[in-house]
């Protein structure tokens, strides 16, 4: 019979964990990789870094992530949608008259024009650093190019961009839905389709939070008064 | 020639063996295939998975699993809810360790807030962290043999992970969500006696491992069933995305826990990631054994160092969460599961993005299952190990 316990590797040397001046690093040879297809980018301190690439430079970004910056580890891959929910959190009461919500179109970190923006990380395994990769998605064409040659994980998570986003995917073999039948009209996860369940029945809102006796009415004062007492 | 000499060269054979089935069937006489249905209501599926495969004989031409039976739409929910109240959804997405589901997303929004626990928190959930690992592979464990064949081996883990859950009940009180993480620390404490009733429950858990691995592990039916079948180099391992154990099968020296700074107490105290060269269904496995005793061993060591003090940082009665853009991942007892969260100065999140990992570690199955046994199917299943709700959310 085979060892049972034998067969393994775990003593190697811990790598040092990332810090601002990689990720810097990774900025520079990123720029120097794509020029200027490579439109903004954002290191926050200590936390994380953003690159936002223009569309026609999707998967050429992708390729230069893992050849260059040597990002091997494919993490996810979506969209957002930036409009604002004309629905809110779906909480109005129906017997009122609509509430006027903003509706300015405001983008996130590493900037960003269209209302769809795609949205990937992919993570270095040997320095330990992720990159949050982002593009904007033309309104009148809402295709990006599909990433499967460069990541092969990527399918499964572009067929759920599509049915969730309606995003299409040049180069992608076979964009049928993951989750939804077939036939199901509509993306759930635009902003502009409803959450029927909060339509159909009218939510009790959020739980109201009256302020404990003897605490300042004022919410922002307001703390823990379990967590006061402890302390 | 050295251990790893001859483990490359097996993993080798293995995935050589694959390519040559898959061009056999290409050059010998065309026979009529056959198209076999695995689930969506099979034991072997745990839960609603089903699998399409294209037969020709016993081997598979082709397979693709089909999800989205038991889709619930979190992601769409959690634009309806304040902050506090996705715990309780994300619960729900792998419910054999449901408290570690809630720790990603707790530490993201306070990442967002710019808070951070007090460290007697962030003891406890590390602690509570790992018993949900504990319980969710441990049943994997026992489950494993029920997959070829042999019964006894699930009862054991049924028996041993009921200690695990009363430990988790006796700090959260719920066994199965316990929704306990809040936004700046715990609900709650610890209750009386429990630090010695969990060093007690550890040492019959690393029991357990010891039972399955000479009862399981030692068996040669089960060797023969798993060693070099389903082979994932590392190269596919890693652009699909797979992570958790099934990565580190694959000889990928990379855990979450260790190779990233969270406000958690794993590096407080010392202890292994596992690894293995092998990449097959057996790698798969052993792993995950290891891991599990691996954890008994952080559990107990975390309670030998567990800081006193508050459990809750002063928060403010009503979350309301700076505007921003944070992605906070944990290595969960089924692996990557990390929330990319965007907030717009609101209760509750403008968008969150779930990234599961039992969702990616699926999306590979077509392509380890060409050219396998239809037996070889559910092994290389259970080694992937999937829980349903982590791959529809």
């Amino acid at each position: 019979m085979s060892p049972l316990s034998s067969d393994t590797t775990t003593d190697a040397p811990i790598a040092e964990l990332p810090g601002d001046a990689l990720r810097e690093r990774a900025v520079d040879q990123l720029r120097s990789a794509l020029g200027d297809a490579l439109i903004d980018t954002l290191v926050k301190p200590g936390d994380d870094m953003w690159v936002r690439v223009r569309t026609d430079a999707w998967r050429e970004a992708g390729l230069a992530l893992r050849d260059v910056l040597g990002m091997d580890f494919f993490c996810f891959l979506s969209a957002i949608d930036w409009m604002p929910s004309p629905y809110g959190r779906g909480e109005d009461d129906p017997t009122q008259p609509p509430v006027e919500r903003e509706t300015a179109i405001i983008p996130g970190y590493s900037g960003g024009e269209t209302r769809f923006q795609m949205l990937a990380r992919v993570n270095n395994t040997a320095l330990h650093f992720g990159v949050n990769i982002k593009c904007d998605i033309p309104d009148d064409d809402l295709t990006v190019q599909s990433w499967i040659p460069v990541y092969a994980g990527a399918n499964w998570h572009e067929r759920e961009a599509h049915e969730m986003f309606g995003i299409g995917f040049a180069g992608h073999p076979n964009l049928i839905n993951i989750y939804l039948p077939s036939g199901f009209e509509g993306y759930p996860l635009r902003k502009d389709f409803p959450l029927l369940a909060r339509h159909v029945k009218p939510w009790p809102g959020i739980v109201d939070v009256e302020p404990l006796p003897g605490e300042p009415a004022d919410e922002a004062e307001a703390t823990d008064a379990a967590a006061e007492e402890k302390s | 020639m050295s251990a790893d000499t001859m483990l490359g060269d097996r993993q080798k054979l293995a995935y050589i063996a694959a390519q040559a089935a898959d061009a056999r069937l290409n050059v010998e006489l065309e026979t009529e295939g056959m198209t076999l249905n695995i689930g969506p209501q099979h034991p072997a599926t745990h839960g609603t998975l089903r699998i399409v495969c294209r037969l020709d004989g016993e081997q598979v031409v082709w397979a693709e699993p089909s999800a989205g039976y038991m889709h619930r739409g979190y992601e769409k929910l959690t634009e309806v809810r304040t902050f506090p109240q996705v715990t309780t959804l994300v619960n729900r997405i792998d419910w054999l360790g449901s408290f570690a589901n809630e720790v990603p997303f707790i530490l993201a929004s306070e990442k967002l807030m710019g808070i951070e626990a007090p460290p007697r928190a962030q003891h406890i959930r590390t602690i509570l962290f790992e018993l949900s690992r504990i319980a969710n592979v441990g049943l994997f464990l026992g489950d494993l043999a029920v997959q070829m064949g042999a019964v006894t081996p699930v009862f054991m883990a049924f028996r041993d992970r009921e200690y695990v859950l009363n430990l988790i009940e006796g700090a959260t009180g719920g066994r199965f969500h316990p929704n306990f993480d809040r936004i700046g620390g715990l609900k709650d404490d610890l209750p009386k006696g429990w630090i010695d009733e969990t060093r007690q429950v550890m040492r019959k858990l690393r029991g357990f491992c010891d039972e399955m691995e000479t009862l399981v592990f030692g068996n040669e039916i089960f060797q023969m069933r798993t060693r070099g079948i389903g082979v994932i180099p590392k190269e596919i391992a890693l652009q699909y995305g797979l992570s958790g154990a099934n990565l580190r099968a694959s000889g990928v020296d990379y855990d979450l826990r260790r190779d990233q700074r969270l406000p958690m107490a794993w590096d407080k105290v010392d202890w292994k990631v596992w690894t293995h060269p092998d990449a097959d269904s057996w790698a798969r496995c052993w792993v995950r054994l290891m891991e599990t005793r691996e954890s008994t061993l952080i559990v107990e060591r975390l309670l030998d160092t567990m800081p006193a003090g508050p459990v809750m940082a002063k928060v403010p009665r009503i979350i309301k969460v700076p505007e921003g853009e944070a992605f906070v991942a944990t290595e969960n007892p089924l692996g990557e599961m990390g929330y990319y969260v965007i907030s717009k100065n609101d209760l509750g999140p403008f968008r969150v993005k779930i990234r599961s990992a039992s969702f990616n570690n699926i999306s590979v199955v077509p392509w380890v299952l060409r050219g396998v046994l239809v037996p070889d199917i559910i092994t290389i299943l259970a080694s992937l190990y999937f829980i349903l709700g982590d791959i529809d959310r």
